[in-house]
């Protein structure tokens, strides 16, 4: 049992650091630092110029999409390597989050369904970062259940017209691409007529609307589509066989390990420490340690679980569900430090703005951002159901939907 | 990077398990819950056949010197089985305070005999109510014998060699303890059973009137050394509580998949399902901080203070909620004395109070954490 890298692992490392030591973009290092939780700020300076630009320069020095085959603009690098690249790059990350959806599942989804041809005209131009994707699936009516989305594309001649409304489209708006999950057939069962596609986000017919959140922030999008046409050659998959094309999608998603979704404890342990009560600095105060005590074993907890994710990967092993308490501990855990932090500054901490005290701010940030983080990507009740399904074997659901045809689902609960 | 334990030591693990397995199923466990024996005689004469009271105890004391991780494997197994013998008591508490303690010729003497399971050591540290402090331990020693009552003292009535925090001082501080090593059998010592939470595990009332006792460490270190064996007992014990978690998780689970109601396995509705997974998150994160404590106790590192009382936080919080989950996923037949689920559930609640109980733990996490952040 120990921490130390492999004689390989160590070299990867070695030469990752030294290379991003000579190249990272350090004139947004503090800035980057103290972005607040989910969102980047650069003190005014273009987000998405500094991300492409960071983008371009690890792709021409072969250190972009490094799980990615060479050919399409990868290194080919194991899972082990691509986790070690991500604690070398530390706080320029952040940098590449507007390229997450594309690089971590569309790429991938590219991959096993897209032409030869298509491959080589789009995946390097999407590791480089020159082209951002975004990923079409979730509709007002099928969130948790993808399934049931109702965008329908019908087929005309060697086209497909599609109609119908996208939501929660992480990135739409600076995408330049997109695959997209359609209804082509309603009279069958809901899983089997479904169909993906990926398309121009500038193709006529495309409206995207940002969504402001909580948060103020505007990362999501209502994309519409209206009489959009996409030629038969950018389907992906079989007519039909979208449900199985998405799996591929979903299943590249749990890959993404390793770095750690943040819990907010280290803030919260530092502001316990300084915070001062009428009976001295907060920390010394029972009830608080017992909380900080359960946070700080949650948080200690997924660090080392990530250890052990990552010591199994390095052995050759594929990561599994058992992945999904990451974000179901952090986001749920953070949601909790930030009430605890409000709750020790009093009526202060309702200050918020211009006016806020500077030492709350990021706990207001973690309190409207994790509200988020427990619902994207999987809500924490469908981690749970992945959890006790996959990982502890329990039956699934019953699906009263299952053998319905599309179709003849109800659609109201009342 | 590699946080796993080696092949030899999940071998190790695997060979405990078949082993307890086969000897220690939980009739066996019963047998003593129900019984008068006060523990499994057969069961620790077997443990030691294995040698696996020696794993960590030096070659030169009569151990295998394997090391501390070899223990931790172990004491998974123990935990998982509910093994009602005095294994924690005699090796994670006695053997290491004379580890840490012991001039060379009280380890000659008392190790060999510990490793061989010949004889059974405790930890006599807890009086009266509320938790082991400097203050509460009014036990005195003065001129080579101790005068006082010690309760609860896991394994008390049938220990061979006892070790016992008393009070050499007045100073109103912790250098007012010492430790000192008693022969039970000897004049001045009565010796209660009393009973617990869980009867599968034995505890003694002691009272020492004027009972000879000789210096274990340097007078006035007791406290001190009392921490060190705390720590090195919580992430040892941390690892039999993991053990016991995943256990009681697995039986209901395995309960959830053969019970019907309504028509369906009741691991089919989401209530089971996602009280479950919340067993398996406590359990998975259990598990991650007991390595931590493993590798911090393994390699003797600084932060093992920190790190014992992070693998005891996480292990206890775990262990608790799945066994009391465990009661509840399995119904009426879960709060029956015929059903399994209440051994799981009365050990969780002693082992989390064995070392000093959760809130204790807690604000020594928070307090050592502390002391690393200003460090």
């Amino acid at each position: 049992m120990n921490f130390d890298d492999t004689p390989q692992e160590a070299a990867f490392r070695a030469e990752a650091r030294a290379w991003i030591a000579a190249n990272a973009p350090r004139e947004y290092e503090a800035d980057l630092k103290t972005s607040p939780f989910g969102s980047v700020k650069l003190g005014g300076r273009d987000v998405l110029a500094a991300s492409k630009a960071w983008q371009k320069k690890k792709f021409e020095a072969g250190w972009a999409c490094l799980h990615w085959p060479k050919a399409y603009g990868g290194r080919g690098a194991s899972p082990i390597e691509r986790v070690i690249w991500q604690q070398e790059e530390g706080v320029f990350g952040k940098l590449s989050q507007v390229f997450i959806i594309g690089h971590g599942m569309c790429g991938p989804t590219l991959m096993p369904y897209a032409s030869e041809e298509q491959k080589r005209r789009f995946l390097p131009a999407m590791a480089s970062g020159e082209e951002i994707w975004c990923q079409l699936f979730s509709e007002p009516a099928a969130g948790s259940d993808l399934a049931g989305l109702r965008t329908r594309a019908e087929k005309q001649g060697d086209e497909w017209v599609i109609n119908g409304q996208k939501i929660w489209t992480s990135g739409a708006q600076h995408s330049d691409y997109a695959i997209l999950i359609t209804r082509t057939d309603p009279n069958v069962a809901k899983h089997k007529g479904l169909t993906m596609f990926f398309l121009s986000m500038k193709s006529p017919g495309v409206e995207v609307r940002p969504i402001k959140q909580i948060n103020g922030d505007s990362s999501f999008n209502e994309v519409y589509f209206t009489d959009v046409r996409i030629p038969d050659s950018q389907r992906l998959g079989a007519v039909g066989d979208g449900w199985n094309v998405s799996l591929t999608t979903l299943m590249n998603e749990r890959l993404s390990i390793g770095a750690g979704m943040p819990t907010g404890f280290q803030e919260l342990f530092d502001f316990c420490l300084n915070a001062q009560t009428p009976d001295g600095p907060a920390i010394e105060d029972r009830a608080v340690r017992s909380k900080l005590a359960t946070y700080a074993v949650r948080a200690s907890g997924l660090k080392y679980t990530g250890y052990r994710a990552i010591s199994a990967l390095s052995r050759g092993a594929t990561p599994g569900p058992e992945n999904s308490i990451g974000k179901l501990v952090a986001g749920a855990t953070m949601q909790d430090i930030a009430a605890m932090a409000l709750d020790l500054q009093g009526p202060s901490g309702m200050l918020a703005g211009k006016d806020r005290l500077s030492q709350d701010a990021q706990f207001q940030a973690m309190l409207m951002r994790s509200a988020a983080t427990r619902i994207e990507g999987g809500t924490d009740e469908i981690l749970r159901n992945i959890i006790a399904e996959r990982v502890l074997g329990l039956p699934a659901d019953i699906r009263v939907d299952k053998d319905v045809p599309f179709n003849k689902i109800p659609t109201r609960g009342r | 990077m590699n946080f796993e334990f080696s092949e030899d030591q999940i071998a190790l693990r695997d060979q405990a398990r078949r082993f307890l397995a086969d000897k220690c199923p939980t009739k066996a466990v019963r047998a003593i819950l129900d019984g008068a024996d006060r523990y499994d005689r057969a069961l620790w004469k077997g443990l030691a056949d294995l040698g696996f009271m020696g794993v960590a105890i030096p070659e030169a004391y009569g151990g295998l010197g394997a090391g501390h991780l070899e223990l931790c494997v172990i004491a998974e197994e123990l935990g998982r089985a509910l093994a009602p013998v005095p294994f924690a008591s005699s090796i994670y508490l006695a053997a290491e305070a004379l580890m840490i303690a012991g001039s060379e010729a009280q380890k000659q003497k008392y190790l060999p005999k510990l490793a061989s399971g010949e004889a059974i050591g405790a930890l006599a540290f807890s009086e009266g109510a509320g938790n082991p402090s400097p203050k509460n331990i009014r036990a005195v020693a003065a001129g080579g014998r101790i005068t006082g009552e010690k309760n609860p003292v896991a394994d008390g009535d049938i220990c061979d060699i006892l070790i016992v925090a008393a009070r050499t001082g007045t100073a109103g501080n912790e250098s007012d303890i010492s430790l000192f090593i008693v022969d039970p059998a000897s004049a001045g010592v009565t010796r209660t059973p009393v009973e617990t939470l869980d009867p599968t595990r034995a505890h003694a009332k002691i009272t020492f009137a004027n009972a000879a006792a000789e210096p274990l460490g340097a007078t006035g270190q007791g406290w001190s050394i009392l921490q060190q064996v705390l720590d090195r007992a919580a992430v040892l014990t941390a690892f039999e509580q993991v053990g016991g978690a995943d256990r009681a998780l697995e039986m209901g689970r395995d309960y959830a998949l053969e019970r019907m109601a309504f028509g369906r396995p009741i691991g089919s509705f989401q209530a089971i399902k996602h009280m479950l997974a919340d067993m398996y998150v406590a359990a998975t994160l259990a598990r991650s901080n007991a390595y931590y404590g493993a590798w911090a106790l393994s390699t003797g590192a600084a932060e093992l203070p920190r790190a014992a009382a992070t693998a005891r936080v996480s292990a206890t919080q775990a262990f608790q909620l799945c066994s009391k989950n465990n009661i509840q996923t399995h119904g009426g037949m879960g709060f029956t004395w015929e059903f399994d689920c209440h051994m799981f559930y009365r050990r969780s609640n002693l082992l989390a109070l064995s070392l000093g109980s959760l809130s204790q733990w807690e604000d020594k996490l928070i307090e050592r954490m502390r002391a690393s952040n200003a460090a």
